[in-house]
């Protein structure tokens, strides 16, 4: 049965497109069939993060308008058979995307795939919460700061209320807890919140850490996602995330300082 | 380090501001997120019955819903200043006092200041 996960935090700007693209990739990498889907609609980047834009032929609006077929907008990715994309469109009309539209799409989607991976919009405004209402696991991605925190607990409150799990009274949706851009000596300065006091706060389960590296604005900047690149301690925590997400027990890396050779320290790569 | 601290054991760092912080408001906007759906209209109506008796605001009446195990608690709370309190006219129990008549002799209308007999 196919999985609908869902890519959410509230907030603007935490890394939750970096994230979808990395966890999307990290599903595919383990040989599971994956599509993401870009929910921003407007303000499309999911193709760039993921290095398809200059594919984008069709895309979720006129998919669900009837304008084109489901296989004619899914972009194959060109590093791994099991991933696919599926952009947004640029439109302005932010109500383009109908529940009952989306709902048929996902349904197609998950004749073929075993997880659909949706990134969606910040805010709490028709994008994000049909970003998240069919969904069978959120990822709350949070950064280690006050308003990201709220805003997390904010969304995992309307996960609660406003999903489908919800208003079915199904099962509730499953939240992971992903804590991003964490620097792990600002926490030992006591300059940022630890995991363990995000973990407290937002009462979640954690999914995993990522910590803050310059390998992940590198992945940006040429359209990879960073769990392709096998030297990015980003890249790898994100690999431990799909790793637990999937049920295998994975200690979590980066959150003791690392015993680093003075070679290391010298010639290595943060 | 070490020694800082134990120099400085009371300075705290901005983390800890940070959590605590947050600990308080997510207190608050939990409780009124879980509240039930009448409870904005119930507060409209209490406020409409309380501002008949004492003039108040808004901002100083709040309603809230408490849940410890299986018992809710429903929790008014109503911030009255007393120089705020409102003639009584519409009670039941307490009638209006009616008001001293004021008798005025002829000879007093120069001076109405005069207390009446």
């Amino acid at each position: 049965m196919a999985k609908v996960i869902v890519l959410t935090s509230g907030k603007g700007g935490v890394g939750k497109t970096t994230s979808a693209a990395a966890i999307a990739s990290g599903l595919a990498l383990r040989g599971k069939r994956t599509v993401v889907i870009d929910f921003d609609v407007g303000l499309r980047n999911l193709d760039l993060i993921m290095g398809c834009e200059r594919r984008v032929v069709f895309d979720f609006i006129n998919v669900i308008n009837g304008d084109a077929k489901l296989n004619q907008a899914l972009i194959k990715d060109k590093r791994n058979d099991n991933l696919y994309v599926f952009p947004t469109s640029q439109t302005r009309d932010k109500e383009a995307l109908k529940r009952d539209g989306v709902e048929r799409v996902l349904d197609e989607l998950k004749e073929n795939f075993d997880y659909i991976v949706c990134d969606s919009p910040a805010g709490i405004e028709h994008g994000a919460i049909t970003a998240l209402y069919f969904a069978d696991s959120a990822i709350i991605v949070t950064n280690p700061e006050v308003s990201s925190v709220r805003d997390s607990d904010r969304i995992i409150g309307i996960l609660a209320s406003k999903s489908r799990r919800a208003e079915h009274n199904l099962e509730p949706v499953q939240v992971h807890l992903l804590l991003t851009r964490y620097s792990l000596e600002r926490v030992k300065k006591g300059e940022m919140l630890s995991v363990e006091d995000v973990k407290e706060i937002l009462s979640i389960p954690l999914l995993g850490v990522i910590p803050e590296s310059e390998t992940v604005l590198k992945a940006s900047n040429t359209g990879t996602p960073v769990v392709f690149d096998e030297e990015s301690p980003a890249g790898r925590s994100y690999l431990d995330a799909v790793a637990r997400f999937v049920g295998e027990q994975r200690e979590m890396r980066f959150l003791q300082p690392e015993r680093r050779s003075i070679f290391r320290s010298l010639f290595g790569r943060a | 380090m070490r020694l800082l601290d134990l120099l400085f054991p009371e300075r705290r760092n901005s983390a800890v501001i940070a959590k605590d912080r947050l600990k308080i408001v997510l207190a608050h906007e939990r409780a009124s997120r879980d509240a039930p759906e009448f409870l904005p209209a119930l507060q409209k109506d209490l406020l409409e019955v309380v501002g008949r008796y004492v003039e108040i605001r808004d901002d100083t009446l709040r309603v809230n819903v408490g849940k410890s195990a299986d018992t809710s608690l429903l929790e008014i709370n109503v911030e009255i200043d007393r120089s705020l309190f409102k003639p009584v006219h519409n009670s039941a129990t307490m009638r209006p006092r009616p008001l001293p008549t004021v008798r005025l002799e002829p000879e007093s209308q120069a001076a109405p200041w005069v207390k009446p007999g």
